[in-house]
Formats: C-alpha cells, sequence, structure tokens
C-alpha cells in the first residue's frame, strides 16, 4: 500500500515497455492492452482514494533521495493531499476514456500513438503528486514531448504549425520557471533549506519585492498553460489539429497543469505577490470569460467552439483561485474537475461526429437529432453541464466561484464574470440548435448511425458523474476541504507578520487589506500566527482571507 | 407530520426517469401516458394530505422545514436539499400538482399518434419535479436549481419540435432571456448572503432564517439593489417589461405545455420569489414602486398588443403577460396575498382557455388536414361558429373568459378587483396610485375586449373554414374535455375562498379564507408595515364599493365593444384598419420590440464578437505572436550567414577579433 503512489505513476510506462513486445501490426490487442493499463492504473488511483484520511496533510508520501549532486539534493518526494487527489483521480479516469476513443480514429502507427498516451499519463499523475519541485519540473516539461508528437503526427491539416505554436508559447513560460525556480533554490540554500520540497519552500519568507518577480515568472508560465487571456491563442490551433484523444487530455487534464501550478506553488510560494496581482489576474480571467464567450459565439468549427469555451470556463477557475476564500477555492477546485468531465465529454463529441463526417463545420449539419437520438441525448446532457443549469455538475463549481469572488475584494469582476452565464448559454445552446436542430437537410447526414456500443461506453461514465457531482456534489468538497482550508490560511498575506518595505505596501491594489505595518519585533511563526490579530469573533477568521479587514471596505460605503 | 414531503417532487422525477429511460421501449401511449399522469396525481395525494395537516395546525404553527439530505457545504457557506412547508408553498403544490394532473390527462389525448410521445411526458413530468422544487425549497439555491429546472423543461418543451426553426429559435430565444434574469437572481444571492454575513455574521440562505433576520437589512440602498436584482430574476422568468418576448414566442410549443408551463405555473414563478422573499420586498419602497410600475405597464401594454392579434394562442400569451402584470402590480404595491390569489385563479381560468384553445386547435388541424388546405389552423380568421360543432369547449371556455374579464362572481372578479382596490388605497405609493388603478382599471377594460373578441370571432358568427373541412370540425375526446370541465368549474367557483371582506360580509359574513390561511406568511410584512407606515392607506366602503363598480363597467363596456365590432357591426375592424394603418401595423407588429432588440442588442454583439474573433484575435493577438516567431526567424537568418563553414571566413573573424582585442589592450 506504500508504495501505490509510484505504482499508479509507473504503471503505464510498465505498459510501455510490454508494449515494446507487441507486434505493430496487431492494432487490436495494441489497443485492448494499453484500454487494460489505463484501466488497472484507474483501479490503483482508486485505491488512492479510498485509503485518503479526510485531512490537509500529504499521504502516501514516499521520500527517498534520488540525485545528489554536491549540495543539490533533489529526493523523489510524492505525495497526495486534498488539492490533488481529485486530479489524480480525474487523470486515471479520463485516460481509458481517451484510449477507448481512439479505437477506430487512429489506424497509423497504433503503437507509437498508445506509447505516447501512456507516457503522457505517468508524466500527468507525476506532476500532481510531486512534492518536490525538481521532480515536477521534470514531470512538466516530459508531458510535452508526447503531446506535440500526438498533435504533430496524428493531428489534422495544419498540425505542424499548430504544434509548434503549442510547444513554443508552452518552452516560452517553463523557461522563465525554471528562472525562477533556480532562483527559488538559491534563496532556500542560503536559508538552510536542504532540497527541493515545495513545503520547505513554503515556510521560506521571501522579500515581497523580490516575491513580485519570481511570481511573475511562475504565473505566466502557469497562464500559458490554463490558457489565460491574452495568452489563449495556442489552445484553439492545438485543438483543433489534435487527434480527439489529444484533445480530450489536453482540455481535460493538462490545462488544469496550469491552475494546479497555480494553486500548489505560485499563490503560496509567493502570498503577497500573489495578492498584489490579484486584480491584474482577475481582470484577465474575467476578460477571458467574456472575451472567449464571444469569440466563442461567432465560430464556424464546433472544435473551435469547445476550445474558446474551455478559455471562458478556466477564467471562472482562475477567478475563483483569487479570490483567496474557501468558497472560491473549492469552486475552483470542482470546476477543474469539471471542467475536466464536460468539456472533455464535449469533444469526445465532436469526435464522434467528426469520424462519421469529416467536417467539424456547423454549417454541415443540422437536424441530427432526428438522426442520432443517443448522441442527441446525450450531447443535450454535456451541454447543459458546460453551460451549469442546476443538478449538472457545471452549476456547483460555478456558484461557488461566483459566491466566493462575490464576498472577496473581487466584487466587482465578479459581477461581470456572473454575466458570462448569459453568453455561455447563448453560444452551447446556438452551436447545439444548428448543430442538431432543424430540418436534416444535408444528404450526407441522412445515413448517419447513431452511437454504438462503445461510444456509449464512453459517455456513460461521463455523463454519470455529470449528474452525481451535480446532485451530490458533497462527498468531493469534503475531501478537498481541509486542505484548501490549510492553503487559504497559507496564502493570507505574511505582510502583517513580515515587515514591509514602504515602498511596496503603497502600491498595493485599493482596498487591499494591508494591516498598520508591524516591524518585526516579534517573529510569529510564519502563517499560522495571523489569526491571532483578528478581532476575536470577526466572521473573516476562519474563512474569508482576503476580505476579512476589519475598518473598511470601499464597496461597502457605497 | 411532513415526513412523506419529499414524494411530492421525487414521483414525477420518477415518472421522468421511466419515461426518459424506457419511454421508447414502451411504446404504448396509454402506458406512458398513464405513468406520467399517475405520478402527478400521487403527488397531488400527497400535497393534499399535507395542506389537510397544515390545517390541522394552529395557524401560528404552520411551518416546517423537511431536510433530506446535505448538499453543499463549504467555508461559510450551507445549502441543504431540504423543503419548507408553510401556506404559501403548501398552496403553490396544490395549484402545481393540481392544475399539472388536468393538464397530464388533457395531455393523453391531445398528444395522441405525436412522435416522441415518450420524450413529451418525460419532460413534463421533468418540468413538474423542477417547479415543486421551485416551491417547496426551504432555500435561495434549492429555489434557483428549480427555478433553472423549468426554464430548462421550458426550452425543451418550446423546442418539441425541434425540426421547425422557429421552435428552436424560441426555446433558444426563452433560454437566454431566463438567463439574463437568472443573472440578477444569482447577484441578488450572492449580495443578500455576502452583506448579512459580513456586516452581521449571519451566514444563511435560507427563507426562515433571512426572514429572522430581515431586521438586520437596512432600508434604502442595499436592500433596494438585492431586492432590484432578484426582481430582475422575476421579470425573465415571469416575463415583465423588458424581458417579455420570449413568452410570445413560446407558443411555438404544444398548447398543453403553453397551459401548464407558460400561464398555470412556471411564469408565475416570478411571483411567487417576490411573495416568498415580502420581508425583503417591503423594506424597499424603491423597489416596490418599479414591481408597481413595471406590472402596470406590462399589464396595460400587453393588453394592447393582445387586441390586435389573430393567432388565438398569440392572443392568449398576451394576454398571460398581461395579467402576470396584475400580480406583479399586488407585490408591488404590497398585496402579496391579493397577488397569489390571482396567481391561483388564473392558473385555473388560463388553464382552462389555453387547453380550450388546444381543443380548438386540435380539432381545426384534424380538419384541415381532411380537407388537405394549408390554411393555419390557428388564426382566428380561419374560424367561427365553432359553438355549435364544439359544444363542451365553447362553454367551458366561456365561464373562463368571464373569469378573466372579471365579471361579479366568478374567480377572476375577485382576484383582480382585490388587486385594483390594493393598487388604488395602498399607502406606498402616494399619488401615484391613482395612476396605478387607472392602468390597471384600462387594462381590465382591453383585456374583456380582447377576450370577447376572440369568443366572438372563435365560437360565433359564420364558420369561415373552407366548406370541405367543415364537417370534420367534432368535438373532442373526453379525455381533453373533463379536465376543461373541471377548470371551468374552478374558474367558475374558486374565487370564494378568497371573498374580500367587504363583499363577504355583506352576502352573509364570508370570511377571506386564502388571506386568513397566507397571513402567517406574510406578517413580517405586515409587522414592518405597522412600525413604518407613515400613512396608512385608505379605508373607505363607499369609494371601495364605487371603483369596484367602475371596474366591472369597464370590463363590461370591453365587452360591449367586442360585441359590436365582431358580431353585431363586423365591417367596423376593417375601417379602422384602414383609417389607421400606421397604428395597427405597430400593434399588430408587437410595436416592434423585437425589432428593437435584434438592431440595438443582438445585432451589435454578433458584429462586435466577430470583429474580436477575426479582428482581435487573429489579427492582433495571433499577429503578435506570430510576428515574434518570424523577426526570431528573421534574426537566425542572418545569423546564419555568418556560419558559412568555410575555414578561411573563420580565419579571417578570428584574426579581426584578435586585432581588436590586442589593439584594446595596447591603446589603453
Amino acid at each position: 500500500m506504500s508504495y501505490i503512489l509510484s505504482l499508479t505513476t509507473f504503471l503505464p510506462i510498465l505498459g510501455v515497455l510490454l508494449l515494446f513486445f507487441i507486434p505493430k501490426e496487431s492494432k487490436s490487442v495494441l489497443r485492448g492492452f494499453t484500454l487494460a493499463v489505463t484501466l488497472v492504473t484507474f483501479l490503483a488511483s482508486l485505491l488512492i482514494l479510498f485509503g485518503f484520511q479526510t485531512n490537509a496533510e500529504f499521504q502516501f508520501v514516499e521520500n527517498v533521495p534520488w540525485i545528489a549532486a554536491g549540495p543539490f539534493v533533489m529526493r523523489y518526494n510524492i505525495g497526495v493531499d486534498g488539492i490533488s487527489l481529485w486530479l489524480v483521480i480525474l487523470t486515471t479516469f479520463i485516460m481509458p476514456l481517451s484510449v477507448l476513443s481512439t479505437w477506430k480514429a487512429v489506424e497509423d502507427k497504433v503503437k507509437e500513438y498508445m506509447i505516447c498516451l501512456l507516457i503522457l499519463e505517468t508524466s500527468l499523475i507525476g506532476a500532481f503528486i510531486s512534492i518536490d519541485m525538481f521532480l515536477f519540473y521534470i514531470y512538466w516539461e516530459l508531458m510535452l514531448i508526447p503531446m506535440y508528437f500526438m498533435i504533430g503526427i496524428w493531428g489534422g491539416k495544419n498540425r505542424l504549425y499548430a504544434t509548434m505554436k503549442f510547444f513554443i508559447y508552452t518552452m516560452v513560460g517553463s523557461l522563465l520557471m525554471l528562472v525562477a525556480f533556480i532562483y527559488l533554490y538559491m534563496l532556500g540554500s542560503q536559508a538552510g533549506i536542504p532540497d527541493f520540497s515545495v513545503l520547505h519552500f513554503y515556510n521560506l519568507r521571501i522579500d515581497p519585492t523580490v516575491q513580485v518577480w519570481m511570481f511573475l515568472a511562475f504565473a505566466l508560465a502557469f497562464a500559458i498553460k490554463v490558457p489565460m487571456f491574452p495568452l489563449h491563442t495556442w489552445l484553439p490551433d492545438a485543438h483543433t489539429e489534435a487527434p480527439t484523444a489529444g484533445s480530450v487530455i489536453l482540455a481535460a487534464i493538462m490545462l488544469k497543469m496550469g491552475t494546479y501550478g497555480y494553486v500548489r506553488f505560485a499563490m503560496p510560494l509567493f502570498p503577497e505577490a500573489a495578492h498584489r496581482f490579484a486584480p491584474l489576474l482577475a481582470t484577465l480571467a474575467v476578460i477571458g470569460i467574456i472575451y472567449a464567450a464571444l469569440v466563442a459565439m461567432v465560430q464556424e468549427d464546433v472544435k473551435k467552439l469547445v476550445a474558446y469555451s474551455s478559455v471562458a470556463h478556466l477564467g471562472f477557475v482562475m477567478l475563483g483561485l483569487f479570490a483567496f476564500n474557501v468558497q472560491g477555492m473549492t469552486g475552483s477546485m470542482l470546476q477543474m474537475l469539471n471542467h475536466g468531465i464536460s468539456t472533455g465529454a464535449l469533444f469526445l463529441i465532436v469526435g464522434f461526429v467528426y469520424e462519421r463526417r469529416h467536417t467539424r463545420l456547423i454549417t454541415d449539419f443540422g437536424g441530427l437529432a432526428k438522426q442520432m437520438p443517443i448522441f442527441a441525448t446525450i450531447f443535450m446532457i454535456v451541454t447543459l453541464s458546460s453551460i451549469g443549469v442546476p443538478g449538472t455538475n457545471g452549476f456547483v463549481g460555478e456558484f461557488l466561484i461566483l459566491m466566493g469572488g462575490y464576498e472577496s475584494e473581487l466584487r466587482w469582476w465578479t459581477v461581470v464574470a456572473t454575466s458570462g452565464v448569459i453568453f455561455a448559454a447563448v453560444y452551447m445552446l446556438w452551436m447545439f440548435q444548428r448543430v442538431m436542430f432543424g430540418e436534416l437537410n444535408n444528404p450526407k447526414n441522412q445515413k448517419l448511425l447513431d452511437l454504438d456500443a462503445r461510444e456509449i461506453a464512453i459517455m456513460v461514465p461521463l455523463v454519470v458523474l455529470i449528474f452525481v457531482m451535480g446532485v451530490y456534489p458533497n462527498p468531493f468538497i469534503e475531501k478537498m476541504d481541509p486542505a484548501i482550508q490549510k492553503l487559504v490560511a497559507q496564502i493570507r498575506p505574511a505582510s502583517m507578520n513580515v515587515p514591509v518595505l514602504p515602498v511596496s505596501s503603497q502600491s498595493l491594489p485599493v482596498g487591499h487589506p494591508v494591516m498598520p505595518a508591524q516591524t518585526g519585533a516579534e517573529e510569529p511563526a510564519a502563517h499560522s500566527g495571523m489569526s491571532g490579530q483578528l478581532p476575536a469573533g470577526h466572521p473573516g477568521m476562519t474563512n474569508k482571507g482576503q476580505s476579512s479587514e476589519p475598518v473598511v471596505n470601499p464597496h461597502e460605503s457605497k | 407530520m411532513f415526513d412523506n414531503v419529499w414524494l411530492i417532487p421525487l414521483l414525477p422525477f420518477i415518472g421522468f426517469l421511466i419515461n426518459g429511460l424506457f419511454g421508447k421501449k414502451i411504446k404504448n401511449e396509454t402506458v406512458i401516458g398513464g405513468i406520467a399522469a399517475a405520478m402527478v396525481l400521487g403527488s397531488f395525494i400527497v400535497s393534499s394530505m399535507t395542506l389537510i395537516n397544515l390545517l390541522s395546525l394552529p395557524s401560528e404553527e404552520r411551518l416546517a422545514e423537511v431536510k433530506i439530505f446535505t448538499w453543499i457545504t463549504s467555508g461559510t457557506f450551507n445549502a441543504d436539499a431540504a423543503f419548507l412547508i408553510d401556506p404559501l408553498s403548501c398552496i403553490m403544490i396544490m395549484v402545481v400538482s393540481g392544475v399539472g394532473f388536468l393538464i397530464h390527462v388533457y395531455s393523453i389525448g391531445y398528444m395522441h399518434g405525436e412522435e416522441g410521445y415518450y420524450r413529451y411526458f418525460s419532460y413534463l413530468n421533468l418540468f413538474t419535479f423542477s417547479m415543486l422544487l421551485l416551491v417547496l425549497g426551504n432555500n435561495l439555491l434549492l429555489m434557483f436549481v428549480g427555478w433553472e429546472g423549468v426554464g430548462l423543461c421550458s426550452y425543451l418543451l418550446i423546442g418539441y419540435y425541434f425540426h421547425k426553426k422557429s421552435a428552436c429559435d424560441a426555446g433558444k430565444k426563452a433560454f437566454v432571456m431566463n438567463r439574463i434574469g437568472d443573472f440578477g437572481f444569482l447577484l441578488g444571492i450572492f449580495t443578500l448572503y455576502w452583506y448579512l454575513g459580513s456586516s452581521h455574521n449571519v451566514w444563511t440562505i435560507r427563507f426562515t432564517e433571512l426572514a429572522n433576520n430581515s431586521h438586520l437589512l437596512p432600508t434604502g440602498g442595499i436592500v433596494t439593489v438585492i431586492t432590484l436584482c432578484f426582481f430582475l430574476g422575476a421579470t425573465g422568468k415571469s416575463a415583465q417589461i423588458p424581458l417579455y418576448t420570449w413568452l410570445p414566442d413560446a407558443m411555438e410549443g404544444p398548447t398543453p405545455v403553453s397551459a401548464l408551463i407558460h400561464a398555470a405555473t412556471m411564469v408565475t414563478a416570478g411571483v411567487y420569489m417576490i411573495a416568498r422573499m415580502n420581508f425583503l420586498f417591503i423594506r424597499s419602497p424603491e423597489t416596490l414602486t418599479v414591481i408597481a410600475v413595471i406590472g402596470a405597464c406590462t399589464a396595460l401594454f400587453a393588453a394592447t398588443i393582445g387586441t390586435a392579434q389573430n393567432d388565438i394562442k398569440r392572443v392568449l400569451a398576451y394576454s398571460t403577460v398581461s395579467q402576470l402584470g396584475y400580480m406583479f402590480l399586488a407585490m408591488g404595491v404590497g398585496a402579496f396575498g391579493a397577488g397569489i390569489f390571482h396567481l391561483m385563479t388564473h392558473a385555473f381560468f388560463k388553464a382552462c382557455l389555453f387547453l380550450g384553445s388546444g381543443a380548438v386547435i386540435h380539432s381545426m388541424h384534424g380538419a384541415l388536414h381532411h380537407a388537405h388546405s394549408h390554411d393555419d389552423a390557428q388564426d382566428m380568421r380561419n374560424m367561427g361558429g365553432l359553438k355549435s360543432k364544439m359544444p363542451l369547449t365553447f362553454i367551458t371556455f366561456l365561464l373562463a373568459t368571464i373569469a378573466i374579464s372579471g365579471i361579479p362572481g366568478f374567480s377572476g372578479f375577485f382576484s383582480k378587483d382585490e388587486i385594483l382596490w390594493q393598487a388604488f388605497s395602498n399607502p406606498h405609493h402616494g399619488s401615484l396610485n391613482y395612476l396605478l388603478w387607472g392602468m390597471g382599471a384600462l387594462a381590465a377594460g382591453l383585456t374583456a375586449f380582447y377576450m370577447f373578441r376572440l369568443v366572438f370571432m372563435t365560437f360565433f358568427g359564420e364558420c369561415r373554414i373552407t366548406p370541405k373541412a367543415k364537417d370534420h370540425l367534432h368535438e373532442s375526446p373526453m379525455v381533453i374535455v373533463l379536465p376543461l370541465i373541471v377548470l371551468a368549474g374552478l374558474s367558475v367557483a374558486g374565487g370564494f375562498i378568497g371573498v374580500p371582506k367587504l363583499i363577504g360580509d355583506v352576502i352573509g359574513g364570508i370570511p377571506n379564507y386564502f388571506e386568513n390561511f397566507l397571513e402567517p406568511v406574510f406578517k413580517y410584512s405586515a409587522e414592518y408595515m405597522a412600525q413604518h407606515g407613515a400613512h396608512s392607506g385608505v379605508h373607505s366602503h363607499a369609494l371601495e364599493w364605487g371603483l369596484m363598480g367602475g371596474s366591472v363597467l369597464i370590463a363590461l363596456i370591453g365587452i360591449t365593444i367586442a360585441y359590436s365590432l365582431y358580431v353585431a357591426n363586423k365591417g367596423i375592424p376593417a375601417r379602422f384598419v384602414a383609417a389607421f394603418p400606421g397604428l395597427h401595423r405597430a400593434v399588430y407588429n408587437k410595436w416592434y420590440i423585437d425589432e428593437l432588440y435584434d438592431y440595438t442588442i443582438v445585432n451589435p454583439c454578433k458584429a462586435f464578437s466577430q470583429f474580436l474573433w477575426k479582428g482581435f484575435d487573429v489579427i492582433v493577438i495571433d499577429g503578435a505572436v506570430n510576428g515574434v516567431a518570424k523577426t526570431v526567424m528573421g534574426f537566425s537568418g542572418v545569423f546564419r550567414l555568418m556560419q558559412s563553414g568555410l575555414i578561411s571566413n573563420y580565419a579571417w573573424s578570428m584574426a579581426f577579433g584578435v586585432v581588436v582585442m590586442l589593439s584594446y589592450f595596447i591603446l589603453k
């Protein structure tokens, strides 16, 4: 049991090794075997889920020295907490479905394709469970390679442009992150931190001005991955060119790497800077929500439309994170899962249609509901989930994000973001109408077959989760709640405890809850000493993070 | 005592699952329709038991909350799946399940032979479930779930004939307009929750707790913002100005759907929501004024459009918008009980009218089909003289028409008159009251006019349908007629449970059961008014009698005009149109409001989105990205030249470098 995390991570790699022994002509064996590997990985991850104790700590920790070169000690240090747990499960859950979806779509170089998928799985799981930041960085870069090939080899017409764009965009961010990361290590070694464990870096109190630069480097890398407006243009291209499974994994899991990066690294490592840049990032997030929705509305290609809808959805996630309170963060974490499920499902759906008609142009369709009733029903459910209709998963996350945002400093941002619920309905329903409703005029559409058993088997688990997470989200929330509470406490501005440079506190955004500067006469424990300084009985004490300023709220006086 | 109330929404949901999952295999229409109707009947029976249980309690104890499970907990936020039983929710579940059951029964006959019969009934059951959830939810979020759920079902059912573009467009329009309202609803929840929480440490969205803590909300600013946000939600759901335009289009759905969703139940959700949160709305005189004015304007405005429509369902649709305006007028003048009373009577007579029109359309459609005619089965210009062909439909339709017109003794009279009197005499709006009353009374006259115009055009005079089709016109089967009879009965007699005190005293001391029953729900606002009522309203029996007589007179005038125009002197309407072509065109085209929205909002929005995509995303952002790439490539192109691979070149540059460095050190 104690090696269950490593087992889950490396089962796919083990599968890759065995795949080498399967002749590449026996495509169905390759497919079946890969499916089996991903299913076993999923089962292994369920052991993690069921063995997980509901608390804020990292569990199933494995921590052994790995590379020790002089003063550099990189450790194989992994573990899951409430934040990464569900993302790991999401990954192992999506993978078998992605493999199933390639059953007929990929006929060329099946073996290589499956190898790419499995390496991708290992790197995704690995990145989510890394505690050692160096290890994280390795996985973070590793996942680019299989995705690069998947788009570049099995992609559409314009695949080379798309895959280069995807790769270079991400690399630019990663390199900046690497620089900041090395600097962070140097700061750490000065403070006597022996290794790369992020838990050690959490306790490092970095000068706020330095934080700014390091935060920006991390934030940029993650913002590209999310992707946030205006760094999003690689996504529609990558999605349109990628094969179905690539799109599904990209949207459902890889984009979460960006938001996860904020939650795990950028925000808790550099809390002051995170607070300082919250208005900027929230602005970009809100622009992303509205902008991507509007652009999605006028897309002619279904897949591009879904890609833009991703940008809008992840805008919500970012907004929730920068609310700095429990509701917002919980909503964001849920929304990451929800987006994985519903957007993953949407890409699968687009894939089904594409396999039948080899086109994704909305104008080529119309009236499919009559010909494909099962498909229509599932498509409708997924569409509703993407819109965020109550009863489906999309609603709970979105609601908590908006509620958290509204309670925080980001009230006016949230008001604008809330209008996103209107646009989401517009672009999704309009697309659905043009594809599924109306007369079945196009003769090429008149002989379309409804979903077969394999395709239904792919969609049923997703549809079930859409409803389960919408109707009974509490078990999901409960598991992540302690970790989120801890995180929120961690991100609470330590500027109250640490001597603050007068310059940086002046340049904080209006309404920022900077307490009267306390010159470090006493040295309170880095993050936990905070709560004692709030007035007793203040409602914000436990949950309200950012908006707990006791005296003046600029918005309230209106 | 209320342990089984969870059955009320659950039963229709089970029906939805059965028909939704297996309906296609069941195939047998009687079984499908039977299951659906039986589930709603079950809800109705449990609802009745709940009502009886509630009545057996003393009036101050008529409140219970039943928790099913914890839904969402995060930080300070908590929302349970829990139900609230009180007189208000009890009335609503009775109306929803009762009228809903009748419409289910009616649908069994009406939808006979339709493709997707099972789909229809599963949606209808899902709707009933959502609506019951909406009215039973004990907190704002659960109400919102029902609120969106009914909107979704409305979308699905309007677009039931999904091969028709007009139907799909109408469904989408309804959904989007509702979403605009939901935007307000959500902001209302957020603001309320945030304000009570951050300034008073009351973190709740439960109605009972909100009511108990409503005194913490100051009057003025914040409460006005909150209530206006909620009211925006109500205008979307209940089709009030400015978001009413979806409701007439919603008539694309099957007629029983129009009766259930777009007349009797869903569209009244906004009224219910305001009544549910009366303790909040009463604190903001500004919001009350807005609601009253919007309600009165909608009542009058929609009534004017109703006078010129020729599609039988469109007339009824505008009539619904107009009647909803009355309910909002009631809310806006603080007459919550009267508004809910009108909600109930309206559910009876409007459902009866819609179902009656459905019976007419059904019959017309069949007849035209037999005659291979392509005439419009819903156009009243093709009807006429149906009185003798469909006597039962005619009588029930006539009774409901009398009820909506406000003729004394019928249900609509009691509820409408109560609203008009309160509009005149309430203490909230000062001299604006006279205008509100005037608009309401005028709208009442118009209502009587267009409803009798409809009756005269449809049932009286000579039959204008093609002669070949005429013989195929026939009365509908009993499964359709029986619900009509029950609803007509309720339209006639339903008003007597809420006889205004003034009349009740005269006719032998009948108390106003309805208002007395609802009193505990509105006690917060009553207490608030008792404390803050600067001047209490007008109390004069003579005046009340006078106004009552006045409004009845106006209604009679409306009927008389309709009679003279459409029975006695049929030439006049045509001459009127000829005399004022512009006016007629404007009214007929619904004052061009749809076109106005298209030109000012929809089209600019689309154009702007196109610009964002093709102009900004592709040219600006991607242009920058590709520009950077090109620049880098350009530089590397230059640098590439340096690596020529020729030894002599390298030697020359090395020598040059050495010279430069040496000279630097020597000359330093």
